[in-house]
């Protein structure tokens, strides 16, 4: 490596230096409707076990729709410090115990690290709805005195990037992306970019969303998108000729992504690299030059990644569950790769559709797709509907050599993001 | 209705609008402590004398408040406010 132009050796000895090989993913917390932990949640995702039930987390009699991927079995007081109780939302003290898991699995001990050495990057959609809610229910109701002080960032985009930087004291460059369901992406591409270009050690990066409130809930409605069936074995069929919509629910992924030689240097078990990205956005509705632009995105980061798209061993869809949005994806993937020439699959249809935290759980997925060799199923779906030429993985999961997965998202507006995850090595 | 706050008090009052730091013994030796020893921050006190000031109907001043560095210069500033409200009800 050569020192760059008007600095001395010494000078950049001490500077963060860009790099250009891709980071890697040393650590994965998981929160998810169908399991909480990581090995809980791909344990039931390879069994084919949902999440997806009727909403009990607040009365939801009255609206249209009636089911959520709600996550049960998750009791804050074990997770959250007591002084962070009253000033957090419930996603906060999920993406906490998210972001915990994912650092002691990456077994780095942040104390150590060198000051602004590392940072968090999260997507968000919704931040803290809940206790935005309560707040505004008590300014209305009884007055500003009223007022939780904590509503200043509790409700906030950025809350999880901070709690989370204050709790692990990671000062470096941080931030959150607010891009819908392609945030989950969009956000680890970030840290990846402060990773590669500015030379920064580890991001703790990716997605974990809640709103299921009475005022969120009212937000997904008015979205129109929200499947109306009430079985929670027949709401949410991507791809399927009865697709009515999505559900949604709650929850996502946290990941460690961290400098390649960094992580090798300390001997890190890595799950896979970040090896290429990229996002495009949609032109307005009735434009004549209309249409999606997932397949460029899928192009530009497969170009990205320095592949093409025969090297494609898996895809995960973003499986709007919307008939034209479905044809959409499927046309755009079978014109990439060819007729049913990829395994394609949506284990989201186990948790609903997560806004933030989805493409991050699907990027977790991919990655132990690629350590356990196996692609998880597609619930509920027997196949895709007559005239979609996608190879979708339904029922069981398929044992298949991996190396190298694609995982797409679209979020609400117009955003696609698509990202390129390789085997270690 | 009370005319002063105690330590218990504020304690009390502390854990339910700020939470309790794992590592601070709030039952102990705390009147002299300052609230930066207690894991508390301005947010924490802001949000402890708002719940005060509806609990008691008290107007506490806002500088005299920001001041407080301790529980008992706290509970000094609040417990002016209560002889204040009583002046003035008198």
């Amino acid at each position: 490596m050569t020192a760059r132009a008007g600095r001395t050796a010494a000078d950049t000895a001490s500077q963060p230096q860009p790099t250009t090989t891709p980071p890697v993913v040393t650590g994965i917390g998981v929160a998810a409707p169908n399991g909480f932990g990581r090995e809980e949640w791909w344990r039931a995702t390879l069994a084919g076990e949902s999440g997806i039930r009727a909403i009990s987390r607040f009365e939801a009699d009255q609206y249209p729709a009636r089911l959520a991927g709600e996550i049960r079995d998750f009791d804050p007081t074990g997770h959250t410090p007591g002084r962070l109780m009253p000033q957090t939302d419930h996603v906060t003290r999920l993406a906490l115990a998210v972001a915990d898991e994912a650092l002691a699995d990456a077994d780095v001990d942040t104390s150590a690290l060198p000051d602004y050495a590392a940072g968090v990057v999260t997507a968000s959609s919704a931040g803290g709805f809940e206790f935005g809610q309560r707040e505004l229910q008590a300014l209305w109701s009884k007055g500003g005195k009223y007022v939780s002080a904590y509503q200043s960032f509790a409700w906030f985009y950025a809350v999880n990037t901070g709690q989370i930087s204050i709790r692990h004291g990671l000062r470096g460059p941080s931030g959150v992306l607010v891009t819908e369901q392609a945030g989950g992406l969009d956000a680890v591409a970030q840290a990846r970019r402060q990773v590669v270009r500015k030379g920064i050690r580890l991001v703790v990066t990716g997605g974990v969303e809640s709103a299921l409130c009475p005022w969120g809930w009212a937000a997904q409605l008015a979205d129109g998108r929200l499947s109306t069936v009430d079985d929670p074995g027949r709401a949410y069929l991507p791809f399927s000729a009865d697709a009515s919509g999505h559900v949604a629910g709650e929850g996502g992924a946290l990941l460690v992504v961290e400098d390649a030689a960094a992580a090798r240097e300390r001997g890190a078990d890595t799950y896979g690299t970040i090896a290429g990205y990229a996002a495009t956005f949609d032109p307005a509705p009735g434009r004549e030059d209309g249409g999606s632009r997932l397949r460029d995105a899928a192009e530009l980061a497969l170009s990205d990644a320095g592949l093409s798209a025969a090297d494609v061993d898996v895809v995960f869809a973003d499986a709007a569950g919307g008939i034209a949005a479905d044809r959409s994806e499927a046309r755009t993937l079978a014109a990439l790769f060819g007729p049913n020439a990829v395994p394609v699959t949506a284990p989201k249809t186990m948790t609903g559709r997560l806004s933030a935290g989805a493409a991050s759980l699907d990027l977790a997925a991919a990655l132990l797709s690629l350590r356990d060799q196996v692609i998880p199923p597609t619930v509920n779906v027997d196949g895709p509907a007559p005239g979609l030429a996608i190879d979708l993985v339904t029922g069981k999961p398929r044992p298949a050599t991996l190396r190298t997965a694609l995982v797409l998202a679209r979020g609400r507006g117009g955003f696609n993001a698509a990202m390129v995850v390789r085997v270690p090595g | 209705m009370p005319t002063e706050l105690t330590l218990d008090d504020l304690t009390t009052l502390l854990r339910e609008c700020a939470g309790e730091d794992e590592t601070v013994n709030l039952d102990g030796d705390v009147l002299d402590k300052t609230f930066t020893e207690l894991n508390y921050d301005s947010l924490a006190v802001l949000q402890t004398t708002g719940k005060i000031e509806r609990e008691y109907g008290l107007t506490i001043d806002e500088d005299a408040v920001n001041d407080a560095q301790t529980p008992r210069q706290y509970l000094a500033v609040v417990n002016a406010a209560f002889s204040d409200d009583r002046a003035a009800s008198a």
